[in-house]
């Protein structure tokens, strides 16, 4: 249950709803495993970096709150989502091409 | 109000607190006591690192075993490269004159977090502990270099989880001080303090504390990585359980190569703020150098390949990083061009603090050329791991940040405490240090472009002369050090008395009383010239 979706200074998100992420993020982790042993090549890169996008997603969404944060708090976690994007996409100009 | 009066002023941040004896220091949240904290902090681990420098020199004045043996050789280079690089000249300018200097230059009271402040302190000196305690416990001082390489890192049997852990720690101090420096230099300005009338010494600083914010926690993450292979045995860097050794390259220099830039944009702060004082002339180029500042950033983040020509990663990968090394000399060219230029036609002072400018921008450009060598993949590959790398990063972070550091404390530390060091003494230091500095390092080049490589405790006999000079360039610079420390702290505790304004400077900090009170400004000042608008402020 969200109380509250604007800039106040608490947000109290339900058990319920926070038990649905929690049993998602595990079910991501075993999809993890599941993806490192099938023969890929460099989807494995791809697959691993898709699922983990996706559950950091999640953690930031749900238990880190920004879903329910303004647009200031949202704009510099961009920014910093988009350094570290950059920073793991510039490893691919070797890992892709060894 | 002269400046004896004005030192026994009770006004004063010296005297103004409500604690006593080392609690009025370790628990303040004066701006200003934590930038001494740091200020001695720093300096005390700097002079430990000098003195482990001085004994590689020692041991590699003569071929074969002179002072000490081989795993004591590891163990001293890589606890003078852990202490150099994460003690002191990576926390060195932000934590010291960032914080003695940067609130008062923007109209500030103090930092926006006061308290995390303090807590930046005391992580560091946290950190440093743990640092200093793996050296004496568990297997012993690690050996693996301070960049901590695997697979080596996560085999050897001394004492490297304890060591980065200790690193972890000072991480998150420098993460704390870049937020809070970010959040001061957005929300508490002065009025009238505009972008545009920042003086560039805190452009510089803003400019390090997005790097210390966005790369920290990737070395944080790396180190954990580190003990989780020596711990768990999780096998992420081992090709033989699926890891990758490179990729610990790529996340350790993610971080390491940006950190140089933590280290050295903060020191072309500093000379942008002596080369105008002293040609008394306004900047030239003051926007062009903001911006460099940020172009230096962020071109800078992402050039880390650079280091891992060697290391077996792909062609593509060598050429696009080699491209990108390229690109970052263009704003670093840009600051050399604009300090050039303000000395040209300038009425020049050559007092102490630019004479370490102009050494400043005589090394440093050494440095920055010699990393061109080293950037173009060609040239590297036949210098990699060679004593040229050692010269090449020591003319860019002893030559330029120790000697803008050395600069600072000339240029600002009179100012906190009211007194001048002695004039000639200063300037035989600083020309034995730049005779010194120059002999020690520009062998060590000479010697990598004729193969000897780094890291190694012994050599072929026809190194043998130039290290021989090396080595007796590292006494000349020691002793010119030793010089330079006594006559400042003599100096400054009873030296000559000086006023507000002793070098005629239009920044902030010489609009206030000398030694500045415990808030800096008795009231609220509001801005109304740029920072080198010597007319504007009134300086003749």
């Amino acid at each position: 249950m969200v109380k509250d979706s604007h800039d106040n200074t608490t947000h109290i998100i339900g058990y319920g709803k926070l038990t649905t992420v929690w049993l998602i993020l595990l079910a991501l982790t075993a999809l993890t495993v599941r993806v490192s042993r099938q023969e890929l090549g460099i989807g494995h890169v791809w697959g691993s970096l898709a699922i983990a996008s996706a559950k950091a997603g999640l953690v930031i969404a749900f238990f880190m709150h920004m879903r329910y944060e303004g647009r200031l708090l949202r704009w510099l976690l961009f920014v910093a989502l988009l350094t570290l994007a950059i920073f793991i996409g510039f490893t691919f100009f070797d890992v892709l091409y060894r | 109000m002269n400046p004896a009066e004005r030192l026994a002023t009770t006004t004063s941040f010296w005297n103004d607190t409500g604690r006593s004896g080392i609690t009025a220091w370790i628990f303040s949240t004066d701006h200003k006591r934590i930038g001494f904290l740091y200020f001695y902090s720093v300096l005390g681990f700097f002079l430990v690192a000098v003195t482990l420098g001085v004994l590689l020199k020692l041991e590699l004045m003569a071929p074969g075993r002179t002072i000490m043996g081989p795993q004591t050789y590891n163990a001293v280079f890589t606890v003078h490269g852990v202490i150099m690089v994460f003690l002191f000249i990576i926390p060195g300018f932000p934590g010291s004159f960032g914080n003695l200097i940067m609130p008062i230059q923007i109209g500030a009271r103090d930092v926006a977090f006061p308290r995390l402040n303090l807590l930046s302190w005391w992580l560091y000196i946290i950190g440093a502990a743990i640092i200093l305690t793996s050296l004496f416990t568990g297997g012993g001082p690690p050996d693996t270099g301070w960049t901590f390489y695997v697979p080596f890192s996560a085999r050897t049997a001394t004492n490297v989880s304890l060591a980065v852990f200790g690193v972890f720690v000072v991480g998150l101090s420098s993460i704390l001080t870049g937020l809070n420096f970010v959040t001061t230099i957005h929300r508490l300005r002065a009025q009238g303090m505009t972008w545009g009338r920042l003086p560039l010494f805190v452009w510089s600083l803003y400019a390090t504390a997005w790097v210390q914010i966005l790369a920290t926690p990737i070395l944080g993450i790396t180190l954990v990585l580190i003990v989780a292979e020596r711990v768990l045995g999780t096998g992420l860097f081992d090709p033989a359980r699926g890891g990758d050794p490179i990729m610990y390259q790529h996340l350790f220099w993610i971080y390491s190569h940006p950190a140089v830039y933590i280290m050295i944009l903060p020191a072309m702060g500093v000379i942008s703020e002596i080369i105008p004082v002293f040609s008394r002339k306004p900047i030239f180029g003051y926007k062009m150098i903001a911006f460099s500042s940020l172009a230096i950033a962020a071109a800078g983040s992402l050039v880390w390949g650079h280091h891992m020509f060697t290391s077996g990663m792909s062609d593509t990968a060598i050429l696009v990083f080699s491209f990108l090394t390229f690109i970052v000399a263009i704003p670093s060219a840009i600051k050399v061009f604009n300090w050039v230029s303000t000395l040209y036609k300038g009425s020049i002072s050559l007092e102490v603090p630019m004479l370490f400018a102009l050494s400043f921008l005589l090394l440093f450009s050494i440095g920055g050329l010699t990393g061109l060598i080293l950037g173009a993949a060609a040239t590297d590959i036949h210098v990699h791991d060679t004593q040229f790398v050692v010269g090449h990063f020591h003319y860019v972070i002893f030559g330029g940040s120790g000697f803008a550091f050395f600069g600072a404390m000339h240029y600002w530390l009179p100012k906190f405490y009211g007194r001048r060091y002695a004039e000639r003494p200063a300037v035989i230091a600083w020309g034995l240090m730049f005779v010194g500095f120059n002999m020690l390092y520009f062998t060590m080049m000479v010697l990598g472009m004729k193969g000897m490589p780094r890291r190694y405790y012994d050599y072929l006999p026809e190194f043998a002369p130039l290290n021989l000079a090396s080595t007796i360039g590292s006494w000349i610079l020691v002793s010119g050090l030793v010089l330079l420390l006594v006559n400042l702290f003599r100096g400054l505790s009873s030296g000559e008395l000086i006023g507000q304004n002793p070098w005629g400077g239009a920044t902030l900090e010489w609009s206030i009383p000398t030694p500045p009170p415990t808030e800096n400004f008795t009231e609220e000042p509001v801005v109304t010239h740029g920072p080198y608008d010597f007319k504007g402020a009134g300086i003749p």
